[in-house]
């Protein structure tokens, strides 16, 4: 019998996890270990921080579901690997400890044959001062990025509304909390939701509403931009978003990398080098990210966690990490089957794997300081890559260490994106748009770098209706009910 | 002024373009979405599929 070890139940551990217990069935075990109780559709916290949904509406319980699929479920977070096992076992093993009411703190070794690390980012509030202290939300500012953080949110959204009701005109500051962010997709949404609710209230015209962003131009969103078909219309990105935001009356602060958070206003460095600060009322600011800082230590218990790791803490796998210069950039650099190079056993799937280098062209400041987004490797690429990465763990235990690895390039996959500007059933819309590849690859495709007759986008009803078909399906598709296997990731 | 051009009036939002009533109109009729909804499910299939 073989043991997979699954570190993380996100979108991209728990896609892994349950297609591989499914495929290598009852004669071999798969465990996952995850801090949380509960899995979380994460899109839909922009639901939850504007009050139009409830946490329970987008979690569910894992423990059940995983007994269903006969998975091994810790509650527990990962601390450390030993890929080469110790001086008294030449079993690979990861410490982990626990995170379940009444085992905190206790630690456990679990020896595996195949590892594959799915455990996300670090929300890394604490790199910014202020914004928050190490993975912890600050005082200052309000978050989605989690169902507690969005459930705070949707209060002190209730208490600016009140006040606005009351006659006190507030200032909304939504973007990014640093100038490496990524996820400016979720920050746009909840943007353009608040706008929506604030309308439905009757107060949009007692609200300023500013855009915060490390994006050098609008509508990057960490992807370089992207050029779709619009009205039969090749268009930019920059055009399609600066649009929304002149429509809805949001004005835009971008190339801004915020330095300092505090009591109503936070201070930033823009990419020409100049300093200033923005006053608010309320606040979003998405933290960057990091990886979640596990070690790992040769058979000797020597540290060689920059052997496993890259220096922002997420695992090297067979991309080419090779430093070159923007023009140099090719999609051949990128990962194909997500296998780290040094320890074959050993995989990483969604955020957790690190990118070779950025999509969005690199920028800095004057001062040295890196303004630009990083890459995004949520939603679709993580679920793709969580399953192909399945697909080879699957087949190296069934037929052998020789066996064939499934790939998915981020270069040669696409990607279908719905993002929310305001939520009801006639009355909300959403900007749907796929592209195709989500890392350009110009060798393929010169000019725009993607192909045009897959990147489109548009806004309306239309794209909110499937976003919210989508909610129900995918987490339908996540508690393993009746084929669930049919629908795609 | 027609009240979707308003804006045009910031500096920032003069060298974007915003809708204007019918194009704005047509991003909630329902009869129309239907249409959109049923030809962006077909086309977000396509790409799923050419993705895995």
């Amino acid at each position: 019998m073989a043991r997979l070890v699954v570190l993380g139940g996100g979108v991209a551990g728990h896609t892994t996890a349950t297609f591989a217990a499914k495929w290598l069935g009852s004669e071999h075990e798969v465990v996952v270990v995850t801090p949380n109780a509960k899995w979380n559709w994460i899109p839909s916290n922009i639901w939850v921080g504007v009050g139009q949904m409830s946490k329970e509406e987008v979690t569910f319980d894992l423990a059940p579901v995983y007994a269903k699929a006969g998975i091994t479920y810790k509650q527990a977070k990962a601390v450390s690997l030993n890929p080469e096992g110790n001086e008294s076992s030449d079993k690979a093993f990861v410490s982990i400890e626990f995170t379940e009411a009444g085992r905190e703190g206790q630690t456990e070794e679990i020896e595996y044959d195949y590892i594959v690390n799915a455990t996300g980012p670090k929300l890394n509030f604490g790199a910014t001062p202020g914004l928050g202290e190490g993975s912890q939300l600050g005082e200052h500012t309000v978050s989605v990025c989690t169902a507690d953080h969005a459930v705070h949110a949707s209060k002190k959204l209730e208490e600016a509304i009140e006040k606005m009701k009351a006659g006190t005109r507030q200032k909304f500051l939504i973007g990014t909390g640093h100038g490496m962010c990524t996820c400016q997709g979720a920050a746009f949404e909840y943007m353009f939701n608040i706008e929506h609710e604030l309308n439905k209230a009757g107060v949009r015209d007692m609200a300023d509403m500013k855009w915060i962003s490390n994006e050098s131009f609008m509508g990057d969103f960490g992807m370089g931009g992207l050029h779709m078909k619009v009205g039969g219309y090749v268009v930019n990105s920059k055009l399609f978003a600066e649009s929304l935001f002149a429509e809805r009356n949001v004005s835009w602060l971008i190339g801004a990398h915020t330095n300092k958070v505090e009591n109503g206003k936070v201070g930033y460095e823009l990419l020409d080098g100049t300093m200033g600060e923005e006053e608010f009322d309320f606040a979003m600011l998405i933290p960057p990210f990091a990886g979640v800082g596990l070690k790992a230590y040769a058979k000797d218990g020597s540290d060689i966690t920059s052997t496993v790791f890259a220096p922002n803490g997420f695992m090297k796998v067979d991309g080419d990490y090779t430093p070159k210069k923007y023009a140099e950039w090719k999609a051949a650099d990128w990962p194909k089957t997500y296998q780290n190079p040094t320890y074959k056993n050993m995989f990483a799937a969604g955020i957790a794997f690190a990118p070779p280098h950025i999509i969005s062209r690199p920028m800095s400041s004057p001062n040295g300081t890196p303004i630009n987004p990083t890459p995004p490797r949520t939603g679709m690429p993580s679920g793709i890559i969580g399953k192909a990465v399945a697909h080879s763990v699957t087949d190296l235990i069934l037929k052998g260490e020789n066996a064939h690895l499934h790939e998915a390039p981020m270069t040669k996959m696409g990607a279908a994106c719905v993002a929310s500007a305001g939520k009801g059933i006639f009355d909300g819309t959403a900007a749907a748009m796929t592209v195709f590849p989500v890392v350009p690859d110009y060798e393929t495709y010169p000019g725009t770098g993607r192909d045009t007759d897959y990147t489109f986008g548009e806004i309306g009803l239309a794209g909110h209706w499937i976003k919210h078909v989508l909610h129900y399906l995918f987490i339908y598709k996540a508690k393993l009910n009746p084929g669930w296997t049919l629908i795609p990731e | 002024m027609k009240q979707e051009e308003l804006n045009f009036e910031k500096d920032q939002f003069a060298q974007t373009m915003i809708p204007g009533k019918f194009a704005k109109s047509m991003r909630t009729c329902v009869l129309w979405q239907l249409i959109r909804f049923a030809i962006l499910n077909v086309k977000m299939i396509i790409v799923v599929q050419k993705s895995h």
